[in-house]
């Protein structure tokens, strides 16, 4: 029997440039915004442009954040999301226009009263939408990427011809409730109300999440079914069924993130999820995909980036966002904090 | 012969032979067949989009990758040889300088992002070509000083391909310049379709398909997953610039709606999934169904929605402009149901 080979077991630190090779997709956010400071120099349009391009990244977030789910637990790619951001908006914005009186009216509380109705029953459409999506569209072809895409793209036009078909073909201008029109001046800096309830909106929401997804059991299972979907089933969860809520929820949020966006365009066409897809898209990769906090890190920095560059190079915006993109890619394939193993 | 031509691909069905040569025969003799501007149109565009579907196919259906750039390659070429003919005046060798490059360009783009993309994971490229290609869409309406902006802009081509030039008259059709223009597309829209035969049936294709099937497998027998997929890439965004260059020929214009556009990416995967993916058969098949139904179904739709008027949402419903609501909906269930389109089924019941 021979000896047992020489063991000598060290403890070290992580060195320090480990560390921060391990935040540094956090560390991006303050780099760009202090950035930013430097690029733009005052301070006070500064100010404004870090509020929007927040207050932008939030919405985006709320949009991604289901998406990112959805792939990361099963392995779904589904493109049919926009139209969720879309019908989400239409329905909302319908409400909201019920409900004018309480809109129009000179107090917060009747407001926020009449975007919160709104918000539910725009939430509670896509959700059950959600459901239906995942029953009749994207069941049928688990496991077959290729299916999934062209399948949730027939389902992306389908549903957005419908839109056409029962709000009419034109956009539909609105303004927003009377108390959050205006800006509010802080530090000599103009900053919009509406943005500051959307950031506001999308910080609760983030943290809402990331409570549910550290302390939960229900948070505990997707955060395990999305890093080995085989083990949790084996255990004896039915991760089926979580994955439906799951896809339920995302629906549900991309519902919430339209009509967030519509108000904050004040305009809505049945074409918007559609193009905010593309934002979504973009976040996801650059976020690593299947990762929440990746998508929230991602959606903030397209959010500033874009902001920063329409204001210092306005023929820049439109490619930024790619030109992010590739920068990320180049540094981290997988995107940042990358939660799927490629499969 | 024709078995050379056909690079040994035939199409394997009576049926489907028939309908072939029945495509075939009708674009050969379309301005003698169907006399008339309109027809001359659809006819040509036929032949465009059939190249076109089929450098798709390549893609699409030989490959297993999806892309949603396919249209931002074939605006490239479109408005390769528009700003070429704009920029060096009329005549062929800014055509020839103008095509060429739009590939060259095309593919060197492709390449650039099936490097970022396909080397990690397959999926990431339909998600990065979508947010590429709306990137450029946008970019190309934005740069008005350069493209036209969104209007686009016509160009002159040489005078022998306009309308311009009379020859005469045979079997009572007025033989000039916009029948030479004809000619020449359709031969080369059929040169093309027949070197793309040659590529999906060479020992490359053979590694496409088994890329296709089982890319793992095809890596472990030694093939270089990522390098052929890549490949395949460069040739299909080629060939669909190429295909964009003939139709700006055509059109005597470029602009976004024509050749950018996201619905024409929408009209590909159609045309491709109906007439069969993993054939070029198929997306000669889906092209010309697709182009036909374009052109005279919003018509016949117009009429079923004027007979409804009475019903309120059944009017609305049948409204020409929701013509896509119903192509939707018969591309969802040829997915579901004929994932092998119409070729394939033809090639099952033979």
């Amino acid at each position: 029997m021979s000896a047992a080979p020489d063991h000598k077991p060290t403890f070290a630190d992580v060195p320090i440039t480990e560390r921060v090779a391990q935040a540094m997709p956090v560390l991006l956010i303050p780099i760009l915004v202090v950035l930013g400071l430097l690029a733009i120099g005052n301070p006070s349009s500064w100010l404004t442009l870090t509020v929007s391009g927040l207050a932008m990244g939030m919405m985006i977030f709320v949009m991604a954040s289901g998406l990112t789910l959805v792939f990361g637990l099963m392995d779904v790619i589904n493109f049919g999301h926009g139209a969720f951001i879309s019908v989400g908006a239409f329905v909302g914005i319908s409400v909201l226009f019920a409900l004018s009186t309480w809109a129009g009216a000179p107090s917060l509380a009747l407001n926020l009263a009449a975007i919160l109705l709104a918000v539910v029953a725009a939430m509670v459409v896509t959700g059950a939408l959600g459901w239906a999506f995942e029953r009749v569209i994207v069941k049928p072809v688990y496991g077959a990427h290729l299916k999934q895409i062209l399948v949730t793209v027939g389902g992306l036009i389908v549903l957005e011809q419908l839109i056409h078909v029962v709000w009419g073909p034109e956009e539909i201008f609105l303004t927003r409730p009377e108390m959050l029109k205006g800006s509010i001046t802080f530090w000599g800096a103009a900053l919009e109300k509406y943005r500051l309830l959307a950031v506001a909106v999308g910080l609760v929401l983030f943290i809402a999440m990331r409570l549910v997804f550290r302390r939960t059991k229900i948070g505990l299972i997707v955060r395990a079914g999305v890093e080995n979907g085989e083990m949790v089933e084996a255990l004896g969860y039915r991760l089926r069924i979580v994955f439906v809520g799951v896809f339920i929820a995302g629906s549900a949020l991309a519902g919430l993130g339209g009509v967030m966006w519509g108000l904050y365009q004040e305009v809505i066409t049945a074409g918007m999820g559609e193009e905010m897809m593309i934002l979504v898209f973009i976040v996801v990769i650059i976020g690593g995909l299947g990762s929440v906090e990746g998508a929230f890190i991602g959606a903030l920095l397209v959010g500033l980036m874009q902001n920063y560059i329409a204001f210092l190079e306005p023929k820049l915006a439109l490619i930024s966002n790619i030109g992010l993109m590739t920068a990320i890619l180049m540094w981290r394939p997988q995107g940042m904090m990358p939660v799927v193993k490629a499969k | 012969m024709i078995m050379k031509l056909l690079s040994g691909d035939t199409p394997r069905s009576k049926i489907l032979t028939l309908v072939l040569l029945a495509i075939f025969l009708c674009l050969a003799l379309a301005p003698f067949l169907f006399p008339g501007v309109r027809s001359l149109d659809t006819a040509a565009r036929i032949a465009i989009f059939i190249v076109l579907a089929a450098s798709y196919d390549l893609l699409l259906g030989y490959t297993g990758v999806v892309s949603f750039a396919h249209t931002m390659f074939f605006g490239i070429g479109a408005y390769g040889v528009g700003l070429a003919s704009q920029h060096m005046g009329r005549g062929y060798s800014a055509l020839i300088v103008g095509s060429l490059s739009g590939a060259l360009l095309a593919a060197a783009l492709a390449f650039v992002i099936a490097l970022f993309s396909l080397r990690v994971r397959a999926i990431f490229f339909a998600m990065i070509t979508l947010a590429v290609a709306s990137a450029v869409a946008v970019l190309v309406s934005q740069l008005s000083w350069l493209t036209g902006g969104e209007d686009g802009f016509t160009f002159r081509i040489p005078r022998e391909l306009g309308p311009a030039l009379r020859l005469g008259e045979f079997a009572g059709v007025k033989i000039n310049g916009k029948l030479v223009n004809y000619y020449l597309i359709f031969t080369l829209s059929l040169i093309l379709f027949l070197i793309m035969l040659r590529v999906v049936n060479s020992p490359f294709g053979r590694v496409l398909q088994a890329i296709r099937e089982n890319d793992f497998r095809a890596e472990a027998i030694g093939y270089r997953v990522v390098w052929y997929r890549t490949v395949a890439t460069c040739l299909s965004a080629a060939i669909a610039a190429l295909a964009g260059s003939l139709f700006a020929i055509w059109l005597r214009y470029v602009g976004p709606d024509t050749t950018l556009s996201f619905a024409i990416m929408l009209d590909l995967l159609l045309m491709v999934v109906i007439g069969g993916m993993g054939t070029i058969y198929g997306a000669a098949i889906g092209a010309t169904l697709l182009v036909l139904a374009q052109t005279y179904l919003q018509d016949l739709m117009g009429s079923a929605a004027a007979a409804t008027e009475a019903i309120p949402l059944l009017s609305r419903l049948l409204d020409p402009d929701r013509w896509l609501l119903w192509l939707g909906v018969l591309f969802i269930l040829s997915v579901y149901f004929f994932p092998t389109g119409i070729v394939g089924r033809l090639r099952a019941g033979k």
